[in-house]
């Protein structure tokens, strides 16, 4: 099976290709199907890959293949190599497994749309994309998968590219993607030089782990640091989270697929993978987790002044990315992992879900104009329902098992401070609240939709909904794999995830000094007392946000009105996003729009034009000059040539004479 | 050759006969009168030519004034042929008016 | 003349320093007459010094070439070009020399300056024979080499004539009929 992994990333290329060059001549179902088996045979292969790996003992689950030696320069070589690990199976499962449900999904959803081969060929060469980021066996092809998902986020998010916002809204993902790959592509060269210094020249994730130790700790932080500013930009943290929102112009689909389930966990994916540079560098962690924590809190303020449904979950988003980020910069790389796959159910069902809705409402965002589709879309319903409930982390649901594991480790790794864990768990309480208040408005109470559009209301087709009932169900179990042992489990999903982040930490473990030994030996000890009482808090704090939001929406929904009446500057900044955007924009963007017209005025204009004018003038000025020996009289001429007979024949006799 | 007279008189008159028509060139105004002093030029080299020639004892010298003496006719053929255009164009010869070739 | 026998050296350095000053004197007289056909006879009389000349050194064909050539066609041509050009009413305008003239020709004697110190630092020798038997400027010899050695050139330069010939005529023509 090792010799075939590469298949994982090229079906989806397959696809991309017959899609591309004859999407357009097929017929709109066979274009659906194309895209749907390639990502389904994806997923076949990914499977019989993680069979046989459980046969395998935990160390000997590797798999590399390498499949074409790309550059080779002197000391330096990079191959199109691609490498399985239990990390990776992990993230090829999650992402051709949604991927293909959402794939399904768009064939319903999409039917309609005339780009649709366009859609598919696009929505292929993501995963095509993304796979290989996951399955890369060096930081080169990772980096190539990296850019290609920003790619294809541009094309997807622009999709009806003749929509200005939805041109704008791509423009502005790519760009601000791009700064972030700045940093990464920073990061891979220091990690060159840094470990060139020392003969070591690869990128080879297997020799890069066998060699970090030789990095000194300034080099590791800012190694690191730079590849977290690619992750920053990636996966929509402060400060460059903004893209996100605005990619909500997108299909819905692609919000599924991209925003939620897989793209944006590629800086979580990367840093778990970069496990052994990271623990390294204790500095980088505690921004990372710093970082994290402080988005988490403030994507879930803003989201509880939305009225889009879309943009609502588009913020709840960068608020759960922001707890993988705590998660992995605490040191808990498979918690963070376990969230980045629960996530990926929850959150990819709920964008799948609120395109339902949409469906049904005929296109409508605004949760002010819905109301009472309880019994009129009940798969919906219950679908959505169960999103909520996982995210909000109600005990035995998927998101509750990787949350709490997180704010466990974030505890116990930072010896016990109530720091990032308090400021984890109030975002708790208000990922609760907002989720609830949006659904209670989309589907209690009164309908407030207009006539027409409540005369249109109606359930998804099947192709739409099965695939909402898989990852209902997945919400739900997809937790059950890693039940930590104070609740009677084996944690068989950090177990699993062990040959991966072992070793690192065991190397690492001499030079961190700011945590806990706790950290140094790995998860295996839970003092029980401490972490019950913490499960405890968090769920109390999730059922109280729920309860506030019965109450305040559906038992007296006039206190709501009455707050935003009663401070409405609060409300107003909350619900414009902090202002964030039209900061960037006065700074950011007009101040590149003036450094422009200066090197257009004055750079370009005067400095440059005004050399090359110069030369050419200083050449006609002497010129000119020149010009005056010819006077056009020939008995001047005559002279001058006397003249030079004399010079030469001066010449000669000195020569003969001296 | 003369055993008696040595080379160098020979090229000392080819020298003063190529000087004289040098200031001839430079000094006149008539044109015509330059062409005949660039005749006399030609005929102070031609002397010295001969004169190494005999020096050397080689046929080379005289061959070489043969040739000089062709090109002189030709460019006398034409340089009179373009003086009578002057003069029809212009009305004059003297070379201190005339810049065509004023660049 | 090395085959005439012995020669009398006074009767060598009297024909030659007759005719070198004869030419000289010519040559100075042309480059100063103001009436320019004076200057063309005077330059007559230069040519055929030259050619007695060209006869003391042995270059028979040369001399006679001298005379028909230079002497004869060249000098000719250019009388005729005189006659042509009206210059009657020209030569009696008082010749004002420019400054800048005077000074160039001060200059240009530097040039002669030159020269004889280059045949004065060769020290006057007189010329040795050089190996191989005596040359004469007969025609036959000029002639042998002419189309022996010579050959292409010889060619040419008759297209050359030609050239000159073609140009002479297409220039002198008077308008386009």
């Amino acid at each position: 099976m090792a010799d075939y992994i590469w298949l994982i990333p090229v079906f989806p290329a397959i696809g991309f290709l017959v899609n591309g060059f004859l999407g357009r001549k097929l017929p709109r179902a066979l274009v659906s199907w194309i895209a749907c088996l390639a990502l389904l045979a994806s997923f076949v292969v990914s499977a019989l890959v993680f069979i046989e790996f459980l046969k395998l003992p935990p160390e000997a689950r590797l798999f590399e293949k390498s499949v074409y030696t790309w550059i080779s320069s002197g000391e330096f070589a990079a191959a199109v190599g691609f490498r399985i690990d239990s990390l990776s199976i992990i993230m090829c499962l999650v992402v051709s497994g949604v991927g293909f449900l959402i794939h399904v999904y768009s064939a319903g959803y999409m039917h309609d749309d005339e780009g649709i081969a366009r859609y598919f060929t696009y929505l292929n060469l993501f995963v095509f994309m993304m796979l290989t980021l996951v399955t890369a066996g060096n930081l080169l092809l990772m980096f190539v998968g990296w850019e290609g998902v920003g790619l294809c986020s541009y094309l997807l998010i622009g999709f009806w590219y003749k929509k200005d916002s939805a041109a704008n809204a791509g423009k502005k993902a790519f760009i601000v993607n791009r700064i972030g790959d700045f940093g990464f592509l920073l990061g891979i060269f220091f990690l060159v030089a840094g470990l060139g210094s020392h003969g070591v020249w690869t990128l080879d994730f297997g020799e890069l782990q066998k060699n970090a130790h030789l990095l000194t700790y300034g080099a590791a932080t800012v190694i690191t640091l730079l590849f977290f500013v690619g992750a920053t930009g990636k996966s929509a943290q402060l400060p460059l989270y903004v893209w996100l929102p605005d990619a909500m112009e997108g299909p819905t689909p692609v919000s599924s697929l991209i925003h939620a389930a897989t793209m944006v966990t590629a800086g979580v994916y990367m840093i778990a993978r970069l496990n052994f540079l990271y623990v390294m560098a204790p500095t980088t962690m505690f921004i990372v987790t710093l970082v994290g924590v402080l988005t988490a809190l403030f994507a879930a303020t803003i989201g509880c002044a939305q009225y889009d449904i879309k943009r609502v979950l588009a913020y709840s988003t960068v608020s759960q990315l922001g707890y993988m980020f705590v998660g992995v910069g605490a040191g808990a790389f498979a918690a963070g992992i376990f969230h980045l796959m629960t996530h990926a159910f929850f959150k990819g069902l709920l964008f799948l879900a609120a395109g339902s809705v949409m469906h049904a409402m005929s296109g409508e965002l605004d949760m002010r104009k819905m109301g009472g589709l309880r019994k009129r879309t009940p798969i919906t319903y219950w679908t959505f329902l169960a999103g909520c409930i996982a995210i909000a982390g109600v005990p035995g649901f998927s998101g509750f098992f990787s949350k709490d594991e997180i704010m466990w480790k974030v505890f116990a790794n930072y010896g016990g401070s109530l720091m990032f864990w308090g400021i984890g768990a109030v975002t708790a309480g208000l990922t609760a609240f907002y989720m609830f208040r949006m659904f209670f408005t989309t589907f209690h109470g009164q309908c407030r939709a207009s006539e027409e559009v409540k005369h249109h209301i109606h359930e998804s087709p099947a192709v739409m909904t099965i695939p909402l009932v898989i990852l209902a169900v997945l919400s739900v179990v997809g937790g059950w794999v890693g039940v930590p042992h104070i609740l009677g489990g084996a944690n068989r999903f950090e177990q699993w995830l062990e040959p991966v982040f072992g070793p690192g930490k065991e190397a690492a473990a001499p030079t961190l000094n700011f945590v806990t030994p706790a950290f140094a030996e790995g998860a295996a000890t839970h003092a029980s007392s401490p972490e019950g009482m913490l499960m405890a808090a968090a769920v109390i704090i999730a059922f109280a946000g729920i309860f506030i939001a019965y109450y305040l929406y559906l038992r007296r929904p006039e206190i709501p009105a009455d707050f935003v009446r009663a401070f409405p500057g609060v409300f107003r900044t909350v619900n414009h996003k902090y202002y964030v955007d039209e900061l960037y924009q006065a700074v950011f963007v007009r101040g590149l729009f003036a450094l422009g017209r200066i090197a257009k005025g004055f750079i370009d204009e005067t400095l440059i034009d005004g050399t090359a004018n110069g030369i050419a003038r200083l050449i006609g000025g002497i010129g000119s000059l020149i010009r005056l020996i010819q006077t056009g009289y020939v008995q001047g001429y005559a002279f001058a040539m006397i003249i030079g007979a004399i010079a030469v024949l001066g010449y000669l006799i000195m020569k003969v004479i001296l | 050759m003369l055993h008696g007279i040595p080379s160098s008189f020979y090229f000392a008159l080819s020298g003063a006969l190529f000087t004289i028509g040098a200031i001839g060139v430079i000094t006149r105004r008539n044109a015509i009168i330059v062409f005949m002093c660039i005749e006399l030029m030609l005929n102070g080299v031609n002397l010295t030519f001969i004169a190494a020639g005999n020096v050397l004892n080689s046929i080379d010298g005289m061959i070489f004034v043969f040739f000089i003496m062709t090109v002189a006719a030709a460019e006398a053929a034409i340089g009179l042929a373009i003086f009578v255009l002057l003069f029809r164009f212009k009305g004059t010869i003297n070379v201190d008016e005339i810049n065509l070739l004023k660049g | 003349m090395s085959d005439i026998g012995f020669i009398n050296p006074l009767f060598q350095w009297a024909v030659f320093l007759a005719a070198a000053i004869l030419s000289l004197f010519a040559s100075i007289m042309m480059v100063t007459r103001r009436n320019p056909i004076h200057s063309a006879l005077w330059l007559i009389v230069a040519f055929f010094s030259l050619a007695v000349i060209y006869l003391t050194l042995n270059a028979q064909f040369i001399a006679v070439a001298q005379v028909i050539v230079y002497a004869g066609a060249i000098m000719m041509l250019i009388v005729f070009v005189i006659m042509l050009i009206h210059l009657e009413s020209q030569f009696v305008q008082r010749r004002k020399l420019s400054g800048a003239k005077v000074i160039g020709a001060f200059i240009t004697v530097i040039l002669f300056l030159e020269v004889a110190a280059a045949v004065l630092g060769s020290g006057g020798k007189t010329a040795k024979a050089a190996a191989g038997a005596a040359l004469t400027g007969s025609v036959a010899e000029v002639g042998s080499a002419l189309y022996g050695k010579y050959l292409f050139p010889f060619e040419i330069a008759s297209i050359l004539l030609l050239i000159g010939i073609v140009g002479a005529v297409v220039l002198a023509r008077r308008g386009k009929d």
